[in-house]
């Protein structure tokens, strides 16, 4: 049998993907939920119960029962983590919304442009990413302080008399955010626009739809797909996002990832910052998992 | 100003250095089929969408009822258009698609006007379901049925047959034929296929590099082609090239490397010394043994058979004649044997009227 003869690097091929995650994200994962289940200490790693491999199956015993559910009750009963879940999603929200106001007439004119253009287009959305990410949001705030370039400039134009107070806002974490993932929802809102067969968008139109009848009925309801896949790819790291309500945000941004760092590093508990990760983790899954289903019933229904 | 219904008077249209339209006139009469018949990039799906509206002369107008279109998008133009490969809107049902262009019905009016043109393409029932479940003939006629929903003027077709199998095609030819009949409406079908044009147009319009070369029908066409490139696209044909010696009424004597050869002219044909081309379809020869060749024809020519070929309904000899050019011509099979072997000396004539003089 020739098959059987195949090189065993070959047959490795397919499950190569499965150990890079089992390694890399699985198991990462039940490391975080392992500690969220633990007690913080005074110790080295500053958590118990660690498991005692020399007291065999009974060590296994005391192990478990010594794992509880404490660090969730303490995010379920203090209100800042239930506030900081709660303003992440609302600021992850309202973000994904500007983003898609503002990246889907980009998406739009980019597929729109001459195709000699195009790969231009999408070069200078994906050129900003040439630069620290980090040295991107320090700049928003050279823009956005109270002496920096936005209100200087609008006091020169005469439009404002005294300078903005965004620094240090939500509406600060909300521009940055908007700005630092306008290509993760431009990108993939372009690709679908670009793929879209232009005569169907002639065929509306010799129908009689006028141009705005033609992207409302067809163009937009047939960029769905990456309207969604925008949207997620957007928010669901804005959920977590850290540095930017820490750089532009001011003391009362609550986020998510924000308080886990200060769990993490200011207070040293491994064991509830592991947790407000896993509830992080159950907050962004959640929007996917309903994509997904979404995503499969459509295409059953299209069958 | 003219009765007709569409008029184009010296259109053009140049996509940068290439002229895709090349001083295009053309009168269409309300009601009749139209086929605009080229081989790819001849100009004839640009001018299809010249006339919808999606793309502006560079040069010319187009007047639609008498009314110059110059100024009208798409969604104003009493025009509609059967895209190719039909352009069905994917995420709508069949009824959804058919009503997309109906206004001003009301709900239960769109739905009862979506009915009637679904009964007409014979689609009835078919209203909830989806364009991917739909078989291509069924696409073809949601397709044809949105098109005819805002009762056009002028339907136009893009290729409304090319995405068919042969003998669905054949089927779609003679309701598509008889639907336009019963509806009176100007139909303009753009096709590369010219057995497709000859079955379905009333006018064909051959179109060559962006020119509109001639307009007529579809045996003024064969029988009278105005070039070499008509003659060519609707049929084989055997084109001898030669010079005009002189008329006599409406025959002229072309001298030819196969020697003398009349063919009936046209009073606006050449004269002496124009160089020609004698086109002859291989159909209007006869062919016979070489002992009976004979001065009974005015064109009487001996050649070899070289090779014969069974076609079914007719057969095709290939003849080397004296100068060692070739010439086809077929003779119908009625179920007999080929007369020939190849090899065979036989006679060829053809009456002067059989022939067509065309420019070289």
């Amino acid at each position: 049998m020739r098959t059987s003869g195949r090189p065993a690097v070959t047959r490795l091929v397919p499950v190569l993907p499965f150990l890079w995650l089992g390694a890399f994200f699985l198991l990462p994962v039940l490391i975080t939920l392992k500690i969220s289940l633990s007690a913080a200490a005074t110790a080295q790693p500053p958590y118990l119960p660690v498991l005692d491999w020399s007291a065999g199956p009974e060590g296994w015993g005391t192990f478990l029962e010594e794992l509880d559910f404490a660090n969730f009750e303490t995010l379920a009963n203090d209100a800042l983590y239930r506030d900081a879940a709660l303003s992440s999603l609302s600021l992850a929200a309202i973000a994904t919304a500007f983003l898609l106001v503002v990246g889907t007439p980009i998406a739009y004119a980019m597929a729109r442009a001459p195709a000699r253009v195009q790969p231009l287009l999408v070069a200078l959305v994906i050129v900003p990413f040439w630069t620290s990410f980090l040295i991107r949001i320090y700049a928003w705030i050279a823009i956005l302080k109270p002496e920096g370039l936005l209100s200087a400039g609008l006091m020169r134009l005469g439009l404002i008399d005294r300078p903005l107070e965004l620094l240090n806002t939500q509406a600060a974490v909300l521009i940055g955010l908007t700005y630092a993932y306008l290509p993760f929802m431009v990108l993939p809102l372009y690709a679908v626009f670009a793929r879209l067969d232009p005569r169907l968008r002639d065929a509306a139109a010799d129908l009689g739809a006028s141009p705005t009848r033609v992207f409302w009925s067809v163009t937009l309801p047939l960029a769905g797909p990456g309207l969604m896949a925008g949207a997620l790819l957007c928010f669901v790291p804005m959920v977590g996002e850290f540095i930017i309500p820490d750089l532009l945000g001011g003391s009362d941004t609550l986020m998510l990832g924000r308080v886990l760092w200060s769990e993490f590093f200011s207070n040293r508990d491994w064991p509830l910052a592991s947790a407000v990760a896993i509830l992080l983790l159950i907050l962004v899954v959640g929007p996917l998992v309903l994509f997904r289903e979404a995503e499969t019933r459509r295409t059953e229904a299209a069958r | 100003m003219s009765t007709a219904l569409l008029s184009l008077a010296h259109v053009t249209k140049a996509f940068g250095a290439d002229m895709a339209l090349d001083d295009v006139s053309l009168d269409l009469a309300a009601g009749e089929f139209f086929c605009l018949l080229g081989p790819s990039g001849c100009g004839k799906s640009t001018l299809l969408r010249l006339i919808a509206g999606f793309e502006a002369p560079t040069s010319g107008t187009l007047h639609l009822a008498g009314e110059d279109m110059a100024a009208r998008p798409p969604h104003r133009r009493p025009v509609n258009m059967m895209f190719q490969s039909y352009a069905l809107f994917p995420h709508m049902d069949v009824a959804a698609n058919v009503g997309y262009g109906l206004k001003g019905l009301g709900r239960a009016g769109i739905a009862a006007r979506v009915d009637e043109l679904l009964r007409l393409v014979r689609l009835d029932g078919f209203g909830r379901r989806r364009p991917d479940t739909l078989s291509g003939g069924q696409r073809q006629r949601v397709a044809l049925a949105r098109a005819l929903a805002r009762e056009p003027k002028i339907l136009l077709l893009d290729e409304p047959l090319g995405a068919l199998d042969r003998t669905l095609r054949d089927e779609t030819q003679g309701e598509l034929r008889a639907l336009q009949k019963r509806l009176g409406t100007t139909f303009i079908v753009v096709t590369h296929d010219p057995g497709e044009a000859m079955a379905l147009a009333d006018r064909i319009g051959v179109m060559d590099r962006g020119r509109l070369v001639q307009v007529g029908d579809a045996a003024t066409l064969y029988e009278r082609p105005a070039t070499r490139f008509v003659a060519g696209l609707l049929g084989d044909v055997n084109l001898i090239a030669g010079q005009v010696a002189d008329r006599t009424g409406d025959i002229a004597r072309v001298e030819t490397g196969l020697g003398s050869l009349h063919a009936g002219v046209q009073p606006d044909a050449p004269g002496a010394g124009a160089a020609v081309v004698v086109a002859l379809r291989p159909e209007r020869i006869v062919l016979g043994p070489a002992d009976t060749a004979t001065d009974a024809e005015p064109n009487a020519l001996a050649g070899h058979v070289t090779e014969i070929t069974y076609l079914g309904d007719r057969i095709r000899h290939r003849v080397r004649m004296a100068d060692g050019s070739e010439i086809r011509a077929t003779v119908a099979a009625g179920g007999q044997a080929p007369a020939f072997a190849p090899g065979d000396a036989v006679a060829l004539g053809f009456p002067p009227g059989a022939a067509t003089l065309l420019p070289a």
